[in-house]
């Protein structure tokens, strides 16, 4: 035993000596630190993680920092921070534009995946509500839908109003007979959701992809007449002629953005971050394996790193 | 029966004579003009009801202008102000460093992943015989063992990695807030000047939410740990700076006259008679710093501290409640550890100073040597033996599924009757009361607020409170604080209720004093969060989970402080009671209560203050209330509104605080107590 761990030992601290070796032949441009932010999702986590291993295996030096989805962008423009792996249009687009409009930050592009959101029910709703998924269906389903505060109209709970979403104006305007409720954070959106799935009992919300919500329940997407541009800009569009926002919700990219210096400072690095790509079954799996399954985010994102070689060689160009 | 009628005559009479004094003339008639009001006014002057947009000031936009401005431009000449802000966070940052290298990361060479650990952090037995001997040399063996516990509990749940994280950051952000918070008390002591600066700042500092500054605050001083830091002392120091001047004005003035007469100089006589004499009150103090500083740790890991924080909010976020829970208990174990160990060194009794101990240094010194050596043996061994350095994982244990199953099992078999509580309430209780303030006009309000003000504390007060009303209403943000101030107010009278009979009954029982003493240290040090998720899942979002959430935090104060302002009194004045053959009862009431008064409605201002400190926690429910202002107000990095919103938030407790103040203030005056 203590003779392998030797061996072992040995055998990695060749191989670290080598990727030195490496990483100096591929001469970085600078040995500083890039900071890549964490905030407080699985998915997040892991796609950090990932960067962080790849630009470590191009040989750059790297530190990953807690920061908040929002307030990190403080960060960003003044270089304390370098790099957010994800920014998704359809909760930070604003805050990402305003900070992209001071030209202190850089927009380093879509990561591949999809965001998704929409109304959503648990699978079990089916029987009490036969004409789901499509939308025409939840009026005749309000009453199955209430709890005692809203009966009879149905009460759906929709995401933080920090979100946005318009679904306060998606009710009105698709005339349909639901209370709009807001849980104030998405742990409390789920924490809804696993309270009355543990109980079968009815509930519509918000949930949003990728996420292991989705991949926990079983339950489908509410179908809304498709999402367009004139939908939410043109009234006259859709079922109902004189109110907008008559459909679905948008599905929206997930950017990564970084300090726009650091881009003089560690331009390979900034071009394998817009290299990366990855989609949303890998991620929903990747973040399964954490969330359901309980493994660690490092042991998922080495397994990743081992199987996928070929793909985030690429991004650094090897 | 003649009698009955003429003593229910007497009676009415005197009923009349009382409505009849021109104070309750004036308040019978402002309140039903703003009654009246409230019912008809509505189509006369809508603009009472709800203040027209065109009026509000643009103060949300000048405030960001001007921290734009402070973060860009602002200069002394030599040094702009963010380079005086971030040398701040660079000289915090070395003992913080430092504590961390020691605690948690080890002694590091170089910078993010190229470094190389020199050193390894203290093993989690040299932490452990540490803390066990410091105990031991504070107090006894007793001690010993539950500080041991609590860390062996860190250990063995695998919490040790984040709880050193966290460790590292209190040890140096408590004594600087307590620190601090004593030389600031100490100067609001000497001058009422400071102490008139610093209430006001003082009341902003714990009731503006932090959320409203913390964007600014990681403007200023970076990103990461330090500023995580500089918050949580913003955060925990208030309660210090109150205390130091409420316990050194307590001091008898015999002990002071004592000290005058032995020729003591200003600060012979304040370092070494005011504060020992004061010491029992100060360390209040300082437990509440403990208290909050851990409270901020949930907040603290957002911005980058990480640690048992980040820990919690991590496994919530994943509804893995067992985890949160473990997690949470972690932080609450380790308050419970660092507060009865600084409790202990305050109260130890010092060895008979002896000039001429000629004895080696060594011997002197037998736990400061032990613990030496201890750590370099463990350190050394660690090196060849893993599970010194390291708990090891085999030997980790978990409740955590149970936890899981225990909320599943109550949700599965109790809703529909939680689920009856909780509609009872709300359509009886708390619907009613909101929909009546939301109902009143902003001018009938602060109309009644003023005569308040006025009638306790003169014409100063009352201007004080109106212009504060008037504030929120120029802002746009009435409706939000109305809705506020149900969820405060309900929430304060319940834990109140629940509250101060528990701190009277903990004050006449020893045994009910030390069990109720580890309660409330949990509810306020147990991160909000960790019940929040359960409470979701059992009462839906919406403000009954909210209230309960208030509730849960805003418990302590009411008890801490009635038990306290009972147990402080003069033995003297007791014995005086039971004397002239008071039964228990009556010394409860006439004596013990009446005296303690000044106390416990210092416990009802910190409960109002703490309840509003949960503001931000509730919006996180999903509450339509400023908390969710100044929390919409973050996620938008938008500095001016969340400042606005965290101001009005202040405003409101400030209300509460001076009107309560003055009313206490007259009571002690009635009871002839000044």
């Amino acid at each position: 035993m203590r003779q392998r761990n030797l061996v072992s030992a040995l055998a990695s601290g060749l191989m670290a000596t080598s990727l030195l070796v490496a990483g100096q032949a591929l001469a970085v441009e600078s040995k500083d630190p890039i900071k890549l932010t964490l905030h407080d999702w699985t998915g997040q986590y892991i796609t950090t993680n990932i960067m962080a291993e790849v630009l470590k295996q191009a040989g750059y030096n790297v530190e990953l920092v807690q920061a908040d989805y929002i307030a990190q962008f403080a960060g960003l423009e003044s270089g304390d921070l370098h790099v957010a792996m994800e920014m998704w249009e359809t909760t930070g687009k604003d805050a990402m534009e305003a900070s992209l409009a001071t030209g202190k930050t850089v927009d380093l592009g879509e990561t591949g995946m999809d965001a998704i959101e929409e109304w959503w029910y648990p699978i079990y709703m089916k029987e009490k509500c036969p004409g789901l998924p499509d939308w025409k269906a939840l009026n005749d389903c309000a009453e199955a839908f209430s709890t005692p505060e809203t009966a009879p109209s149905g009460r759906y709970l929709g995401g933080p109003v920090t979100w946005g979403g318009y679904d306060d104006e998606r009710a009105e305007a698709l005339e349909l007979d639901y209370e709009v409720v807001h849980a104030g954070t998405d742990a409390a959106l789920f924490a809804e959701l696993e309270s009355a799935y543990q109980r079968k009992a009815p509930i519509l919300l918000w949930v949003y992809a990728p996420h292991w919500a989705p991949i926990k329940f079983e339950g489908e997407w509410v179908e809304f007449p498709r999402y367009t541009d004139e939908c939410y800009n043109d009234p006259s569009w859709g079922v109902n002629p004189d109110m907008a926002h008559d459909c679905g919700k948008p599905r929206g990219w997930i950017k990564a953005v970084g300090w726009a210096e650091g881009e003089k400072k560690w331009p390979g690095a900034y071009q394998a971050v817009r290299n990366f790509q990855i989609d949303n079954a890998t991620m929903g799996n990747l973040i399964a394996e954490v969330d359901l399954e309980g493994k660690s985010v490092d042991d998922v994102v080495a397994q990743w790193m081992k199987d996928n070689e070929s793909t985030w060689k690429g991004w650094i160009g090897q | 029966m003649n009698e009955v009628v003429l003593e229910s005559r007497v009676a009415a009479h005197g009923l009349l004579d009382r409505l009849l004094r021109p104070w309750s003339l004036i308040w019978l008639s402002v309140l039903g003009a703003t009654l009246v009001f409230a019912y008809t006014g509505r189509d006369l002057a809508p603009w009472a009801f709800k203040y027209p947009r065109a009026w509000q000031l643009t103060l949300k936009k000048d405030i960001g202008d001007f921290m734009k401005w402070l973060v860009n431009d602002a200069t002394f000449g030599l040094f702009t102000f963010k380079e005086l802000t971030r040398s701040i966070a660079w000289v915090l940052e070395w003992p913080l460093n430092l504590a961390s290298s020691l605690l948690s990361t080890g002694f590091l060479e170089g910078q993010g992943s190229d470094a190389v650990q020199v050193t390894p952090p203290l093993s989690w037995l040299a932490v452990i015989f540490v803390l066990v001997a410091m105990a031991r040399y504070a107090k006894d063996w007793r001690l010993a063992a539950l500080v041991g516990g609590c860390f062996l509990y860190l250990a063995m749940f695998g919490q040790w990695a984040s709880a050193m994280v966290t460790l590292s950051s209190i040890v140096i952000a408590v004594p600087i807030g307590a620190a601090g918070g004593l030389l600031i008390g100490i100067a609001g002591y000497r001058s009422p000047w400071v102490e008139r600066v610093i209430k006001p700042v003082l009341d902003l500092m714990q009731t503006v939410p932090i959320f409203a500054y913390l964007v600014p605050i990681l403007f200023l001083f970076g990103f990461g740990p330090v500023a995580a830091m500089i918050a949580t002392i913003i955060y925990a120091m208030p309660p210090m700076v109150r205390v130091t001047m409420l316990a050194l004005r307590a001091v008898p003035s015999e002990i002071e006259e004592f000290g005058r007469m032995a020729g003591c100089t200003g600060r012979q006589m304040l370092w070494r008679v005011l504060v020992p004499s004061a010491m029992p009150s100060l360390m209040v103090g300082v437990n509440q710093v403990i208290m909050l500083s851990l409270n901020m740790v949930i907040i603290a890991s957002m911005i980058g501290a990480g640690g048992l924080g980040f820990e919690v909010l991590s496994s919530l976020r994943r509804l893995n409640i067992g985890q949160g829970v473990e997690a949470g208990i972690a932080i609450v174990v380790l308050a419970i550890a660092l507060d009865r160990l600084s409790q202990a060194y305050a109260h130890r009794e010092l060895p008979p100073y002896v000039e001429t101990d000629r004895r080696p240094w060594v011997q002197r010194h037998p736990y400061t040597v032990l613990s030496l050596a201890f750590i370099l043996v463990s350190g050394l061994i660690g090196l060849v033996l893993p599970a010194v350095q390291s708990y090891p994982e085999a030997l980790q244990i978990t409740t955590g599924p149970y936890w899981g199953q225990l909320v599943e099992y109550i949700n599965v078999n109790f809703f529909d009757q939680l689920e009856a509580i909780k509609t009872f309430l709300l359509l009886n209780v708390m619907v009613p009361v909101k929909r009546f303030l939301l109902m009143l006009p902003w001018v009938g309000v602060a109309a009644l607020l003023g005569l308040a003000g006025w009638q306790l504390g003169g014409w100063r007060l009352a201007l004080l409170v109106v212009l504060l009303c008037v504030f929120i209403v120029v802002n746009g943000l009435w409706a939000k604080a109305m809705v506020t101030v149900y969820l405060v107010g309900i929430s304060v009278v319940i834990a109140s209720l629940i509250g101060m009979p528990i701190g009277i009954w903990a004050a006449e029982n020893e045994r009910v004093g030390r069990v109720v003493q580890v309660i409330i240290d949990t509810l306020q040090t147990l991160p909000s969060f960790v019940y929040l998720i359960p409470v979701v899942m059992l009462f839906r979002v919406g403000d009954f989970s909210a209230m309960i959430a208030v509730v849960a935090y805003a418990l302590a104060p009411a008890i801490r402080y009635t038990a306290h302002g009972i147990r402080q009194l003069n033995p003297q004045l007791l014995e005086a009671g039971v004397s002239a053959g008071c039964t228990r009862w009556q010394l409860l009431w006439k004596i013990k209560l009446p005296l303690a008064l000044p106390e416990i409605m210092l416990g009802v201002n910190q409960t109002i203050m703490l309840a509003i400190s949960m503001l931000v926690i509730t919006a996180l429910v999903g509450t339509r209330d400023l908390g969710q202002e100044v929390y919409i107000a973050l996620t938008k990095a938008d500095t001016g509104r969340g400042v606005v919103a965290g101001l009005c938030v202040a405003f409101i407790a400030i209300i509460a605080d001076r009107l309560i103040a003055a009313w206490a203030e007259r009571r002690k005056r009635e009871l002839g107590m000044e």
